[in-house]
């Protein structure tokens, strides 16, 4: 009886660091098997010596893969532990462990779509763009860190849960906490998406309305000729009570949009964008249709 | 305002490089907007122009996310390119950054096409490396992957050093020619077209439980005193507390109580 084949750390940080080059072969015909083969290989090397075993091996796992890059580690710590297992004789055939992939790949990437592409990067990107606007290199470097730290931690973590859970996990799959995490972060999401939408989508319409003429009272009454001293102490202190200076107070089309809510055009905007994708009218369209737009509306002088 | 220097522009086309493998790779995020324009303004000597242009273009890519069959337009051709006009064009003025991002949308549709071919491309080598799988000649299965994933490197490097082989002059000229209606048209239409990224991804989240908290957050939004941090500690303390109280108000039957918290502590008593 030979010693058991176990898969050192060092062996799963090899892993890891391959498992960030899994869409390197993305390809239309099985998508992210190639990239999936190549991060195990170190764990195949170590595992099976035998070179029709590593053949084995590696045809076993150039089946059909795709899920969200990120949610791939869980699976690949899981599939370690499988095939540490089978490398030590355990009776597991390559439909289990395809079967364990599949089962996972799907409610995985169904968590890993919001929470990182629709939650965390909108929001560090926005952070670092709202600085990077004003040319402050603070912007770019919170967003590449922040971003890098947040994620190699959670594929190296997820990595080993799942290596440690085995195939525990698929059991606690449609538990609460991954539930909770998915449902957290479309709050989040959709909360600062308002945000966005309200400080970041601009529509300026130039447009001026008829000015009012403002009843007696409401504006300052200037005297004819040269101005005394208590005259102009008078006169200041009607303005900054908040008299208007002239008779008729010009008003302007975006003035009296603001005075709803400042952004509204933007959220009606936000609203038509998302009725026309629903549409299946595809975002390169729609982009170069408000580009069109904006063309036409400055020649037109308004907006 | 001049021509680049070889050395910089050897810079770019590394950058570039980088860009197109994270393009596919999605890891290190090499692709996106702020961090491709801040390198290649960097490599050029124009760091903080390029920090500027890459928050500009970073506002528009946010929603720029390829989810299963859905094709989001390309990050890192529409950065690279739109980077290296902005700095040949040699105008670091907010027109300058609103040109270039204009740019940047039909080179998106084109950094698609690339990615396209290099994906069906890639099908041919996953077959050359299933081959040497039979064999159990594993470094030719690394080098059949390694291959595929230099392509698209080079799917973006390649065109990066077209664009940079053209005279600065002529991209200025071109530029130049340019009338101010169009230039402020191109304003007024980039203010607008983010709302097409932030409208793909509320498409993809948005379910009814969810909307009450978009109408928070646009309403605290426009209360222009708060910090984009502010409000983005407002959010997670609402989430945090829906979260908490929809589990207290589990076993009351029915949807979640927590829509009425005031209700429940009324019930309590």
């Amino acid at each position: 009886m030979t010693e058991k084949l176990t898969l050192s750390k060092a062996d799963r940080q090899k892993v890891w660091w391959r498992s960030q080059f899994l869409q390197g072969s993305w390809n239309y015909e099985r998508m992210q098997n190639l990239g999936w083969a190549y991060a195990l290989i170190p764990a195949i090397k170590k595992l099976y010596t035998k070179k029709e075993d590593q053949a084995a091996a590696l045809e076993r796992h150039l089946e059909f893969f795709n899920t969200h890059p990120y949610v791939a580690a869980p699976i690949i710590g899981v599939t370690l532990a499988l095939e540490e297992e089978k490398a030590n004789g355990t009776e597991i055939d390559d439909a289990a462990i395809q079967g364990v992939k599949i089962g996972m790949m799907g409610p995985l990437a169904g968590i890993g779509d919001p929470v990182f592409w629709f939650t965390v990067r909108p929001i560090l990107g926005a952070l670092g763009a709202s600085l990077a606007s004003s040319g402050n290199i603070v912007g770019p470097l919170i967003f590449f860190f922040g971003w890098n730290i947040i994620r190699m931690a959670f594929l190296w973590y997820t990595q080993e849960f799942g290596y440690k859970a085995g195939s525990e996990i698929t059991k606690d799959m449609s538990g609460g906490i991954l539930k909770d995490i998915t449902k957290g972060a479309s709050i989040l999401g959709m909360f600062i998406l308002a945000v966005l939408v309200q400080r970041w989508v601009s529509i300026n319409f130039t447009i001026d309305l008829p000015g009012k003429q403002l009843s007696e009272g409401a504006y300052v009454v200037f005297p004819e000729g040269a101005v005394t001293g208590p005259e102009l102490k008078g006169i200041l202190g009607d303005a900054l009570s908040g008299m208007s200076l002239d008779q008729v107070q010009a008003q302007t089309l975006q003035g009296q949009l603001n005075s709803l809510i400042p952004g509204l055009m933007g959220l009606l905007l936000t609203f038509l964008c998302m009725w026309l994708l629903k549409k299946k009218v595809s975002p390169i369209t729609i982009i170069i249709g408000l580009f069109a737009l904006g063309i036409v509306a400055r020649l037109l002088g308004i907006m | 305002m001049s021509d680049i220097s070889i050395i910089s522009a050897v810079l770019v086309v590394v950058v570039a490089f980088f860009a197109g493998l994270e393009g596919i790779l999605d890891q290190f995020q090499f692709h996106q907007p702020i961090v491709a324009c801040t390198l290649i303004g960097l490599a050029t000597g124009n760091l903080t122009a390029g920090v500027m242009l890459g928050g500009a273009l970073q506002m528009l890519a946010l929603g720029w996310a390829n989810i299963g069959a859905a094709v989001a337009p390309d990050a890192a051709l529409a950065s690279v390119a739109a980077a290296i006009i902005f700095i040949k064009g040699g105008d670091f003025t907010s027109v300058g950054i609103n040109v270039a991002t204009a740019a940047a949308i039909p080179l998106a549709v084109a950094g698609l096409f690339l990615t396209m071919i290099v994906r069906t491309i890639s099908v041919g080598l996953v077959h050359t490396a299933d081959k040497a799988a039979k064999d159990g000649n594993i470094a030719a299965v690394e080098r059949a992957h390694l291959f595929a994933l230099v392509l698209q490197g080079l799917r973006i490097a390649i065109p990066a050093a077209l664009l940079l082989a053209l005279p600065a002059e002529a991209v200025q000229d071109v530029l130049n020619m340019m009338p101010e209606w169009l230039k402020g048209g191109m304003a007024v239409g980039g203010g607008m077209v983010v709302a097409v990224g932030y409208a793909m991804v509320i498409n993809m989240m948005a379910t009814r439980e969810v909307w009450p908290f978009f109408a928070l957050g646009f309403v605290f939004a426009a209360v222009s005193d708060f910090t984009l941090i502010g409000l983005g500690t407002i959010g997670v303390a609402i989430a945090l507390i829906y979260l908490n109280l929809s589990k207290k108000g589990g076993n009351g039957g029915g949807s979640v109580g927590s829509g009425d918290p005031i209700g429940d502590i009324l019930e309590d008593y």
